[in-house]
């Protein structure tokens, strides 16, 4: 249900507005656009309350004028494309699909499918952001909450490795700092708010209280901080150590037992960083050691629009959140073995999937060359390095502006797209679509593979 | 004179919006290559905003651009830089089995071209 | 082109037309069960075969965040369960919180052809209809968290009574649930705004409220009977798991006054004995009272021994048992509508709770007067996984095996129980009403739970064995909506269910008072907050039958 008013304006141009629309640039997925499209046009001209990131998503997203497929460089037709890239994908013994963090859940579960039909592997972007917190998830659990309730109930907010300010604009003032709740009826001034990061970002302002840590040294502060909140010894180092102090600490221990309701939101600054999922592990386990005192929740600040999506699309279909391996006709887990960066710089896959991602400018470059030597299947937007160098390259509408869908915030809300305006791209969903259709056929004979 | 510092790539606003704008264009390619050094390192190493320099990890090499951070906002010892081609120029492919390569906390050798 | 089929020779068991396994032919044209067939119908032989109707869950929890959560958190068990794919179906994994590929399929190799997901916190409806989607074979439906609602305490704080029933109304339609779920009612506010505490009585004030558990309880009874929905509200009780919760659980149920309620996993909210002191079987009172009042229907929520994953909106539960070895522990705050507890667990034969609460779960199966309104479960996976339901079945229906079972168990709790005395057996036809016919009751699902003219075409199949365990563990046949799924205990095709739901009519003008409530305490849009129709694909709206009409 789109609710689009369609007016002619001054300029007799063809106007709609629509309400309520739903921004995926970033984890933040604010869904309370007002966007005003330009149908003549195919563009969007105005977003009422996207932040400066989200204005850029919704201004650059235009009708490009590209081929919608194009097959070792040449211009070719969508079932051309089909054809091929399902032929790529049969004729490979390691196919591996990745990306999948700007689609929607429905084209998720369509890119698993393709996958669990060829026994080839999955993995998301999250491998390379907070795939260490989807395994410290399943190590030591997690204490949890949405932003709502956040926005309703938090008094203390800790942000820790994490620049929201330039990465997810609006979480402070949306979700988690400024806005009203219904136990914080004065907004920020009933809150206080918590900054530890190895540098001053424009996030710094907002805080509170600042600290600044040493590279490299977030585990040991979390580490102390538990340990200071049973009651137990640290090292009287710690400061020489970590950068920060013993009073900074005792502080922050007590605000954190004392709170009514605390949130510790976390950043890549603790997943990309010496330690990876121990840190992330760390910062859950500290969430959930403060319940023995008062209520307190943690929560990764997700990056890319539908991460979180392709979290619980491959989790709820294998078991597993990211980093899974179809070879034996059932879904592995392996984190290290089955993530794509690894599997791409052992040199292993020999033919690749990437959609709505670019890998080729992202991954070490080891991996990138050994992409550069394999057929790759792209799918995205825009052009990237990625589907530069793509024996098969398609042109997708994007989500959110040009199509519907669902999409799962950071917490892990879903929400519905509202698309703006049509686009001559088809969708990534119709494209895996017909490339999963064409790949059951190409192995109908195949009962062993199909059976595995 | 070579200096060994620890390169933090990160998000910044100006990567955001550029990286919609395109990857391929020259905006996106001049806020990835430019690189925050805190003032003080800066004057040691001669360097002024503008100047290139060149980042040295095990795996690659880059050259960047450098503008001054004031010593309050970025300490000693660290560059920080937009993610991008660059970055992932100098990044170790080994995830130590996490699947994640340490993309955060690189060692690089600093020099002035 | 219609597709018939024809299964002849069988003994069938069909509770609710009164057939107790007399030998005759089902028949089956374009998905429902016919008078007769042409004489082209596909023909199944079942001599010396048992037919049922597809069995019915009616209380488990499959799909949805909670359940994805409990997924994620436990690769160790997946590892250990693989669930491969066949040229026909998908691949997955198992464990006792299975992929929903590997639920869905699982559940139709145990003769289950409905299963009904029992916690769902509204605002995370679309999630859950996205796995049930991907849940294969099985139809299916969810029950609506409301118990703790923010914006329906305010409406009853309020004294605002059809104000309240109308948004109740609201809530089951705008996101295509099946019935109401209470949990815990009151407990949500004290575990995320005092602190982690937790409701003690019925009685006592719900902070910020001036309402109590009983009233809430009361007020959604009466919403569900005037609203006439299908399902009565699905109940889960305060105090659960503490010794002493009869009192709680008899309070409650008394407060339907002859109207309509469920009592979900009655098991877990029958214990004696003393507030804080160990626990001991209350069964007596409880399902004393079951028998004595029609208007009751329970699912036991039997524990089984082995792994297991508590799994609930009762925060302070999962809480309570995280506390006991420290293990790791999920909570999920959801606003202004639930809370949500993740604990991995396994009910252990020495372990005198764990043992006392399989024996109470047996007592009440055993003492239950009326099979139609003590139905099996085992609030999967809660107290086991849906895997282990043969098994339970052959404990019901074979008193050799179970006092051979018995005697393996912690002694101390057996004692605290009357379990060695109980000396029945089921039927056949008893386990089909249990299985079958009884949740299609009452769930209010006319076409479900039996085979007379016009039901749901949804049968399984068995081959007769002494060994009922063996016997229910691989049904030979299934047929789904009129469709040959399994077929000598291999899967003959995949198959998609579809999502039963209800639409109750209320006044839509009740949005006008729910909007400005979720622009001040929600996160997401009121205009993005109901769940359209697409999210449905296959469905199935059951109707409800509103008082006034
Ligand atoms: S915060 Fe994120 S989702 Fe919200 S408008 Fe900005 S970029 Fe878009
Ligand atoms: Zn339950």
């Amino acid at each position: 249900m789109v609710e689009a008013t369609q007016t002619k304006s001054k300029e007799s141009k063809n106007i709609k507005i629509v309400k309520d629309a739903t921004c995926t640039f970033c984890g933040c997925v604010c869904d309370d656009m007002e966007l005003t499209v330009d149908l003549d046009e195919h563009r969007i001209t105005k977003a009422k309350k996207a932040c400066v990131l989200g204005r850029a998503w919704f201004y650059e997203h235009t009708i490009d004028d590209r081929p919608v497929v194009l097959i070792d460089g040449k211009e070719a037709t969508l079932e051309e494309g089909i054809e091929t890239a399902a032929q790529v994908l049969v004729d490979a013994k390691f196919p591996i699909t990745y990306g999948l963090s700007d689609s929607t859940c429905e084209a998720q579960r369509v890119a698993v499918e393709i996958m669990d039909i060829i026994n080839g592997s999955i993995d998301t972007t999250t491998s390379v952001c907070h795939g260490p917190s989807g395994m410290a998830f399943q190590g030591v659990g997690e204490s949890t909450a949405t932003l709502g309730e956040i926005k309703n109930r938090a008094d203390l907010v800790i942000y820790w490795g994490g620049n929201p300010a330039e990465s997810h604009p609006r979480h402070f003032t949306k979700y988690a700092v400024t806005p009203k709740g219904m136990y914080i009826p004065n907004g920020k001034k009933d809150r206080t708010v918590v900054l530890v990061d190895v540098r001053r970002t424009p996030s710094t302002p907002l805080a509170d209280i600042f600290v600044l840590i040493k590279p490299g040294k977030d585990f040991e502060v979390l580490w102390a901080l538990r340990a200071l909140v049973k009651g137990k010894k640290i090292s009287e180092n710690i400061e020489k150590d970590t950068g920060v102090s013993r009073e900074v600490l005792d502080d922050l221990v007590s605000r954190m037992k004392n709170a009514q309701y605390g949130v510790l939101f976390f950043g890549m600054g603790l997943t990309m960083t010496r330690g990876r999922h121990f840190n992330s592990g760390a910062i859950l386990s500290l969430a959930s050691d403060l319940n023995e005192f008062t209520h307190f929740v943690a929560k990764p600040v997700r990056g890319h629009g539908n991460v979180t999506g392709a979290d619980n699309v491959v989790s709820w279909q294998t078991g597993y959140p990211f980093g899974v391996n179809f070879n034996r006709g059932f879904p592995r887990f392996n984190p290290g073995e089955f993530t794509t960066t690894d599997v791409f710089s052992r040199g292993e896959a020999d033919a690749a999937m990437i959609i709505a991602s670019d890998p080729a400018s992202n991954f070490p470059k080891k991996a990138i060359e050994h992409m550069k030597k394999i057929p790759i299947i792209s799918l995205d937007a825009k052009d990237t390095c990625t589907s530069k160098i793509a024996k098969v390259r398609f042109a997708v509408a994007t989500y959110g502006i040009n199509t519907g869908g669902t999409v799962y915030r950071m917490d892990d809300v879903p929400i519905s797209l509202r698309p703006a305006f049509d686009s001559p791209f088809p969708s990534d969903q119709e494209v895996l679509e017909g490339i999963r259709n064409r790949v059951k056929e190409l192995l109908k004979g195949d009962k062993a593979r199909l059976a595995a | 004179m070579v200096e060994t510092m620890i390169l933090v790539p990160g998000r910044s606003q100006k990567q955001g919006t550029s990286l919609v704008a395109g990857k391929l264009k020259d905006e996106y390619k001049r806020v990835t290559s430019t690189a925050e050094l805190n003032e003080k390192d800066m004057r040691r190493l001669k360097l002024k905003d503008g100047d290139k320099i060149r980042l040295k990890s095990d795996v690659g090499q880059t050259v960047v651009t450098c503008i001054a951070k004031k010593d309050a906002d970025l300490p000693s010892g660290m560059i920080f830089i937009p993610y991008g081609p660059p970055s992932s120029e100098l990044m170790a492919h080994d995830t130590a089995g996490s699947g994640m390569p340490l993309s955060k906390h690189m060692e690089v050798k600093v020099s002035k071209v | 082109m219609s597709s018939e089929l024809k299964i002849v020779n069988g003994r069938v068991y069909d509770p609710k037309n009164n057939i107790d396994g007399k030998v005759q032919d089902v028949y089956v044209r374009d998905g429902k069960i016919v008078e007769s067939v042409s004489s082209s119908a596909t023909k199944i032989d079942a001599h010396g075969m048992v037919v049922m109707p597809g069995a019915v869950d009616i209380h488990c929890h499959i799909a949805g965040p909670k359940v994805n959560l409990a997924r994620k958190l436990q690769p160790e068990d997946h590892r250990l369960d693989v669930h491969p794919k066949t040229a026909v179906t998908r691949s997955g994994t198992g464990g006792v919180v299975p992929s929903t590929f590997a639920t869905g399929y699982r559940y139709a190799t145990m003769g289950y052809t409905t299963a009904m997901e029992a916690a769902v916190p509204p605002i995370t409806a679309r999630h859950v209809l996205e796995e049930l989607d991907d849940t294969p074979v099985i139809d299916k439906g969810f029950y609506v968290l409301l118990g703790n609602n923010a914006f329906l305490y305010k409406l009853l704080k309020e004294g605002r009574k059809k104000e309240f029933q109308e948004a109740v109304a609201w809530w089951i339609d705008s996101v295509h649930g099946y019935a109401l779920k209470l949990v815990n009612p009151g407990s949500d506010e004290l575990w995320k705004g005092r602190k982690n505490a937790n409701i003690t009585d019925v009685n006592e004030k719900i902070d910020h409220y001036d309402i109590t558990p009983m009233h809430v309880i009361e007020s959604f009874i009466e919403a569900a009977d005037e609203l006439g929905l299908p399902h009565p509200p699905h109940i889960h009780c305060n105090n659960l798991g503490h010794s002493g919760n009869i009192s709680t659980t008899l309070d409650t149920m008394k407060a339907a006054e002859g109207r309509r309620v469920h009592m979900a996993h009655i098991q877990f909210h029958s214990f004696g004995g003393e507030i804080n002191k160990n626990a001991v079987s209350g069964v007596k009172p409880i399902i004393d009272f079951i028998n004595a009042n029609e208007n009751i229907t329970t699912d036991v929520g039997q524990v089984m021994f082995g792994k297991a994953t508590a799994m609930t909106a009762d925060a302070p539960l999962a809480w309570m048992l995280r506390n006991v070895k420290f293990n790791k522990w999920v909570n999920a705050d959801t606003e202004c509508e639930s809370g949500c507890g993740i604990i991995p667990f396994s009910y252990q034969e020495s372990v005198y709770t764990h043992a006392l609460q399989w024996a109470m779960g047996l007592e009440l199966f055993l003492m239950s007067k009326d099979p139609w309104r003590v139905l099996l479960s085992t609030d999967h996976p809660n107290g086991g996984s849906f895997m282990s339901y043969p098994k339970l079945i052959k404990l019901l229906m074979d008193s050799a095996y179970r006092k051979e079972a018995i005697e393996h168990v912690n002694q101390k709790a057996i004692n605290k129980t009357v379990l060695r005395e109980l000396t029945r057996e089921y039927t056949l036809s008893e386990i089909a009403i249990i299985t079958r016919a009884g949740p299609a009751r009452a769930l209010g699902l006319e076409n479900k739970g039996h085979l007379g003219r016009g039901a749901d075409a949804d049968i399984t199949i068995y081959t007769e064995e002494e060994d009922k365990e063996q016997m229910f563990n691989a049904p030979r046949y299934v047929i789904k909506d009129g469709v040959l799924v399994i077929k000598d205990h291999e899967f003959a095709t995949d198959h998609k269910g579809k999502i039963l739901h209800c639409k109750p009519g209320y006044n839509a003008d009740i949005a006008d008072e729910i909007e400005p409530f979720f622009e001040d305490y929600y996160s997401v849009k009121f205009s993005n907050y109901a769940v359209s129709e697409d999210y449905l694909h296959h469905h199935e709206v059951i109707p409800t039958h509103p008082k006034d009409s």
